[in-house]
């Protein structure tokens, strides 16, 4: 019965992931520039990843330990490479796309231009 | 056809999506952002094929292979901010 529930849940999941996937791989094509495809490419794939890894420690309750391992890894380190990689576009001179006002100008300068 | 095949199909699909982004991307950037992206898809595909199969081995590959991923993305950034 229990095992039944756990199938169930982890189809479930498995759903769920897979197509939030997909959506991310559409918005990194879709958007303009790279900030816009940053945070679409993701938000988006984290809960994907995350949601796929622990649909299979849902369907197969003996590894459940190495798939929240590895959830917990994608949860951690996927948001801080997205950061630094942010960052460092930035300073390294990548226009945003229909930009208004930088409130990181100042910042972001070099040290020759101080 | 089960679901379980659907669901690699759908990661198969959005693996190539996002590599047609790293052939194209106008600046460096775009390009490692795509890796990054491939490298997490990648890994969630590791772990469905790892219950296909029925081998726990490849959750093992699985792990390392994300660290590789966050550790080359982390160098190639402090490489673009000229750090490094």
């Amino acid at each position: 019965m229990l095992g039944t529930v756990f199938t169930y849940i982890g189809y479930v999941l498995l759903v769920i992931g897979c197509f939030f996937m997909f959506v991310s791989a559409v918005g990194i094509v879709r958007m303009p520039d790279i900030y816009n495809r940053l945070q679409a490419g993701t938000k988006a794939s984290t809960l994907g990843a995350m949601c796929t890894i622990m649909g299979v420690g849902f369907l197969h309750p003996d590894w459940w330990i190495k798939c929240f391992l590895l959830t917990l890894f994608i949860l951690m380190t996927n948001p801080l490479s997205s950061s630094v990689l942010a960052r460092a576009s930035l300073k390294s001179g990548v226009e945003p796309y229909k930009l208004v006002i930088d409130e990181c100008e100042e910042y972001y300068k070099t040290e020759e231009e101080k | 056809m089960t679901l379980i095949d659907v669901i690699v199909v759908l990661i198969g699909v959005s693996l190539f999506t996002a590599f047609i982004r790293f052939l194209k991307g106008p600046t460096a950037s775009d390009r490692v952002m795509a890796l990054d992206f491939m490298t997490v898809v990648a890994v969630a595909l590791m772990v469905v094929l790892s219950y296909i199969f029925d081998r726990a081995i490849y959750l093992d590959v699985a792990m390392i292979y994300a660290l590789i991923g966050f550790v080359g993305t982390v160098v190639v950034a402090r490489y673009f901010e000229g750090g490094l």
